[in-house]
């Protein structure tokens, strides 16, 4: 019922879509992980508690996440031009992701390693854990399964976001649905775009959801 | 060039100092062992060399916050020995778990000193006290198990901590698991196992690390009597066989007239009482030491009658019908009002209340009676 060109540019749309969702989730990891173990460890009843540090990257951590990502999109488009040469495309909208996601991330790794009970940690530290040893072999593998829902609910965020963009040129399928449902009222076109980004988000939930019940060895 | 002679020198040195401490510990260990032969050889069932194996000095734990400041202890003084039972007791909130959590140092100590066989924690570095604290192994009231990892793998982290090679971490937790009779639930992840079972994974982790000392807060406090038994047994079991000392906290007084060789009383962060347990629960002294030691008896006083008098069994009496035998001398009948006698290392303690008769010549007889036979008692009122 479409043309070839139709069904080419949706397959590059998601083909985009996954591009940008996956890039900048794993660089945002990069960031936001370390980010929030150290709001963990760094709190005043954490295992090594630096107050200062602390509420530092907390105050950082919240300025970002008050900026709405559309005003943080185009308020960082200099130094997304700097990084990577352009602001619009993929490439240009990574940038801006990372950025609006690490934060995000780093308060979602700081809840799930809070739920670790704390007389696991004292356990650790009663056996002369190190407090490397206490993230590594206690906090991490103790959270994993709360992690991973951290993870799928992280990457379906940064797919809304992903979305977004379009309005900036940004690539991808909310490029598509903006372009076409929006500037030319092709509805049909922008219907389609929104079902696959539907699809895509539950995807992502169910396989996180799934892969956190399954490693998760507390409920068998 | 200077850099490297001040390795080698560093090195040299490093060896010379384990060449020393190598030959002291073999001494002491040659020592040790003459003496557990010595007691063995002529049936002495604990240790009692004596050598002190943690020693609080004048201890004090306040936590100061912005509102208020709790002084949790109070100039806590305290030694205790290698190889014994030595049980910590007190009512809710009196600083039992701030007392333990500051033997390892889980807690700092706002004064005083807390030694560890002879070393002072509060001058150590870092690095050196949580070497040290994987020589003290430490049991909790919710286990607090990895809930991730099979037991296995729970016995084998303190010893992933401690920089033991994978496989002879594997090994000794599955020697340990033997130990405490779980050989077959290696595989098993903690959701999976009962209490007690929880309990004994994380006894075997404790013991992983070679400690030599074990710490217990409220390790059974969470179990049923049965499996609290159990537990006690083995902790018993292992004080005998491994040598190890071990600190048990608890609030309750049948987990020390169980396994403890001595006790200390702890009352509003401070200690009430120390001594054995056998004197203790004999004759105790402090307020809150009759408390805990009478706690069965608050309804005394409801009693009917006017001269009361309560028999105290010290271990020395018990195995004769005191009671009995007191009746058919003194011919004059008594009333037993209440009874609480307990089986501790195979004597009998507690005591009793008994109603005496009105007359007071029977009465004399009876006094006469507990004298001569040096019997403890006391009129109550
Ligand atoms: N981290 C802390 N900050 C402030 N106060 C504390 C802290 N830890 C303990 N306390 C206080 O110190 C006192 C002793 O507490 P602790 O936990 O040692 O009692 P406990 O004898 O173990 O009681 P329980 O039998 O209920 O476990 C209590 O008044 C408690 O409120
Ligand atoms: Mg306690």
């Amino acid at each position: 019922m479409w043309s070839e060109a139709t069904v080419k540019m949706i397959s590059v749309g998601i083909l985009e879509s996954f591009y940008m969702i996956f890039l900048s989730s794993f660089i945002a990891y990069i960031i936001g992980l370390p980010l929030g173990v150290l709001l963990v460890v760094t709190d005043k009843d954490g295992i090594a508690p630096r107050v200062s540090l602390n509420k530092a990257l907390g105050v950082i951590v919240n300025l970002i996440r008050s900026v709405p990502f559309i005003i943080l999109l185009i308020a960082v488009m200099p130094f997304t031009r700097a990084i990577v040469g352009t602001s619009i495309g993929p490439n240009g909208v990574v940038v801006p992701l990372i950025i609006a996601s690490a934060p995000y991330i780093a308060r979602l790794v700081e809840s799930s390693l809070n739920e670790v009970d704390q007389g696991v940690i004292e356990a650790a530290q009663s056996m002369g854990a190190s407090p490397m040893q206490i993230i590594f072999k206690v906090l991490i593998p103790e959270a994993k399964p709360s992690l991973i829902i951290g993870g799928a609910i992280a990457v379906t965020t940064i797919l809304s976001y992903s979305a977004m963009a379009g309005i900036v040129g940004g690539g991808g399928l909310g490029d598509i649905a903006i372009r076409y449902g929006y500037h030319r009222y092709e509805t049909e076109i922008m219907f389609v775009t929104v079902i696959i980004l539907v699809i895509m988000v539950q995807v992502i939930q169910e396989l996180g959801t799934l892969w956190s019940k399954r490693s998760d060895k507390r409920i068998h | 060039m200077k850099d490297k002679q001040e390795a080698v020198v560093a090195i040299l040195f490093f060896y010379f100092i384990e060449f020393l401490d190598s030959i002291s510990i073999g001494y002491e260990k040659a020592d040790r062992q003459k003496i557990i032969l010595i007691n063995n050889f002529i049936g002495g069932g604990n240790l009692t060399d004596n050598r002190p194996m943690i020693e609080l000095v004048g201890m004090g734990k306040e936590f100061v916050s912005k509102s208020s400041t709790v002084r949790a202890l109070d100039d806590i003084n305290l030694t205790i020995h290698e190889g014994e039972i030595f049980g910590i007791i007190g009512l809710s909130g009196a600083g039992k778990s701030t007392l333990v959590r500051c033997i390892n140092f889980l807690e700092k100590p706002t004064s005083g000193a807390v030694l560890f066989d002879g070393i002072d924690l509060g001058s150590m570095k870092e690095k050196d006290l949580l070497k040290a604290r994987q020589s003290m192994g430490m049991i909790f009231q919710q286990f607090n198990l990895l809930m991730q990892r099979t037991a296995l793998q729970n016995i084998c982290f303190p010893m992933e901590i401690a920089g033991f090679s994978k496989k002879e971490a594997k090994q000794r937790a599955k020697e340990l698991l033997e130990v405490v009779g779980l050989s077959d639930k290696a595989k098993a992840y903690p959701s999976q196992l009962s209490g007690g079972q929880k309990q004994r994974i994380a006894i075997a982790r404790a013991l992983a690390t070679n400690p030599k000392v074990l710490l217990c807060d409220e390790a059974t406090s969470a179990l049923d009597p049965t499996t609290t038994r159990s537990i006690l047994s083995l902790l018993k079991e292992i004080n005998q066989k491994l040598g190890i000392t071990v600190i048990v906290i608890t609030h309750e007084m049948s987990v020390i007239e169980e396994i403890c060789n001595r006790v200390a009383i702890i009352d509003q962060s401070r200690i009430a009482e120390i001594g054995e347990v056998e004197e203790v629960f004999a004759r105790p002294k402090s307020k809150i030491a009759k408390q805990l030691v009478f706690s069965g008896e608050t309804h005394i006083d409801t009693f009917v009658g006017a001269h009361k008098c309560r028999i105290i069994f010290d271990g020395r009496t018990s195995f004769e019908p005191v009671i009995a035998n007191m009746i058919l001398e003194c011919k004059a009948p008594v009333n037993i009002l209440f009874a609480d006698t307990k089986d501790i290392d195979g004597k009998a303690f507690g005591q009793m209340i008994i109603q005496l008769p009105d007359e007071e010549s029977s009465r004399k007889k009876i006094y006469n009676y507990l004298n001569t036979n040096k019997i403890t008692y006391e009129e109550v009122m």
